[in-house]
């Protein structure tokens, strides 16, 4: 049976409550609009780039609380780092969420609170929506879906 | 009332034993996350009775084969099957006869069907088809299709914040311009019962056709095509305990007749050149292919157990769990329910304040508790009341009071989660 306590832990009720870096940025270098046609829940992203740096990065939208704990979560893991480590952190945090409940995966720190969607399949693409529009952003496509 | 009036209502309701009707239906027994199974999502699809599932069955393990072509005798069961179907399908809506009764795939294959056959042929360009807010997005897009095609134009009848149809602003887009009229006999998203025999009238009135999307009806309410006087009455057989895959297109025997093929293949045809093709008799020329026969011996089925059933006494056990639902979910704090029509019929579409639809979705499906939430194929209806989704508890023949409880201490619990 899954476990309700694994997927909303508190780490995602606090970041479903108070998200972190829900703004939006002016004229950001790139921007996406994430879609999940399932719900219908839309994310605005705001990406800052400054050489080859995030240098901030910011969302804004509506979601469940795993979009938005995900999305929240995101933001603070990828502020300061390169666009290329924001690139690998996506195939990592991907990988954490579509293994399979019963294989082991790597700790990804704070991200790691959203492996608990591995038991609620049809979850999956709300933790994975945040992250599909950041790489969208940052390819420069301007939208981005979970389908 | 007068007191033999009252006296025969109490006989109507007592004559309906929810629980006798449940043993019917095998998945209702189901454990889910080790509770036991609230099955809320009737209005998605409903439950099949054994019945059902015995008779696809039956017909694998003794009369499958293909219909109207062969000689052999499973040929002729299977035959007699479906076109046995076709017949307690007339019957089941007062159709005049089973020739005005086209087996379909489902509601969605038979709009499409009237779209593209019937609606390309009478829409040009300076002509409307005129639908609710209230429609189901199958019963939106395939007349945005045949809009697109003929330039003809798709208007559309508001709704008020109960969720009904704005019968004034209606009557005031029908004009000659309009050629189609298609409105939903019950709203799949808010429960809203349309007064279509009205809505029937006046569309007649200025010369348009009127389709009535039955699929949210006929699971609820015994039907009357002839006394509707409508032109088309379209449902699915899964949303009224009879399988997938499966549905029922009534048209006004004058209007089969002079509309052209919808799709081509065996079955619709009387003789085929490479020259010319002489199409087969209504209803066959609109049933191209080999159907789905197991499908359709399952929704013969499904028909015979509902007519098995006191209907008005089914409807007014439904209308007491809906009643009873509305008031224990009011009773929540910060509720908001969506769709507060008049006459409404086994939907309670709602939301909680501060709660995603999802995560309420999934910590209901926890407690055994299975709903609907998202935006039920009505997107311009999340649009009207500026929401993207809702909860949806719906409701069949099976469901009870204690079900409902059910569902409220589930919802405390997710308010508990998120407070």
């Amino acid at each position: 049976m899954s476990d309700l306590s694994d997927l909303y832990q508190e780490v995602i009720l606090d970041h479903n409550k108070r998200p972190r870096n829900f703004r939006a940025i002016v004229s950001p270098t790139h921007r996406a609009e994430g879609y999940n046609p399932l719900c219908g829940d839309r994310l605005n992203l705001y990406v800052q780039v400054d050489g080859d740096v995030i240098t901030d990065v910011a969302f804004q939208g509506t979601g469940c609380a795993i979009s938005k704990a995900s999305a929240s979560l995101m933001t603070d893991a990828v502020k300061g780092h390169t666009v290329g480590e924001a690139r690998e952190l996506f195939e990592r945090f991907h990988h954490v969420v579509t293994t399979p409940p019963d294989q082991p995966v790597e700790d990804l720190g704070k991200l790691s609170v959203l492996a608990g969607v591995r038991e609620f399949p049809v979850r999956v693409k709300c933790a994975s929506l945040a992250w599909h529009t950041l790489k969208a952003a940052l390819e420069r496509e301007q939208r981005a879906s979970t389908e | 009332m007068t007191p033999s009036a009252a006296t025969a209502a109490k006989d109507a309701r007592t004559s309906f034993d929810v629980h006798k009707v449940r043993r019917d239906f095998p998945i209702l027994s189901e454990r889910v996350h080790g509770k036991p199974l609230v099955y809320l999502d009737s209005a998605n699809t409903s439950q099949k009775p054994q019945a059902v599932l015995d008779a696809m069955d039956d017909y694998y393990r003794h009369a499958n084969a293909n219909i109207h072509r062969a000689t052999h005798l499973l040929s002729e069961r299977a035959t007699a099957l479906y076109e046995g179907a076709r017949a307690q399908a007339a019957t089941f809506v007062n159709a005049p006869d089973p020739k005005t009764i086209v087996l379909t795939k489902g509601t969605t294959d038979g709009i499409n069907l009237v779209a593209q056959s019937y609606g390309r042929s009478v829409l040009g360009k300076g002509d409307e088809v005129l639908i609710s807010w209230l429609e189901h997005h199958s019963n939106i897009v395939p007349w945005q299709l045949v809009c697109e095609q003929t330039g003809a134009r798709l208007r559309v009848a508001p709704i008020n914040d109960a969720g009904e149809v704005e019968l004034n602003q209606y009557a005031a887009l029908l004009s000659p311009r309009t050629k189609i009229v298609a409105i939903g006999h019950v709203s799949n998203a808010l429960g809203t019962i349309n007064p279509v025999s009205e809505m029937i009238e006046q569309a007649h009135a200025v010369g348009a056709a009127v389709l009535i999307d039955g699929a949210q009806a006929v699971p609820h309410f015994a039907v009357d095509v002839q006394s509707l006087d409508c032109d088309f009455y379209v449902f699915s057989s899964h949303k009224m305990f009879g399988p997938t895959g499966v549905g029922v297109l009534y048209g006004r025997p004058s209007l089969l007749e002079a509309m052209p093929p919808y799709q081509g293949g065996g079955d619709m045809i009387a003789s085929v050149t490479f020259e010319k093709t002489q199409y087969n008799v209504v209803p066959y020329k609109f049933e191209a292919g080999t159907p789905n026969i197991a499908g359709v011996a399952g929704f013969g089925a499904a028909i015979e157990y509902l007519s098995s059933i006191d209907r008005a006494a089914a409807l007014a056990h439904e209308d007491d769990v809906l009643a009873y639902a509305t008031e224990r979910v009011s009773e929540i704090p910060n509720v908001r329910i969506f769709g507060n029509a008049r006459r409404k019929a086994g939907v309670l579409s709602f939301l909680l304040e501060g709660v995603h639809p999802h995560d309420a979705g999934t910590i209901l499906d926890n407690e055994g508790v299975a709903v609907r939430t998202g935006q039920h194929c009505a997107q311009p209806i999340m649009d009207r009341f500026g929401i993207t989704a809702t909860i949806r508890a719906s409701l069949a023949i099976y469901n009870t009071r204690e079900e409902i409880d059910v569902l409220v201490r589930a919802l405390e619990r997710v308010r508990g989660l998120f407070s």
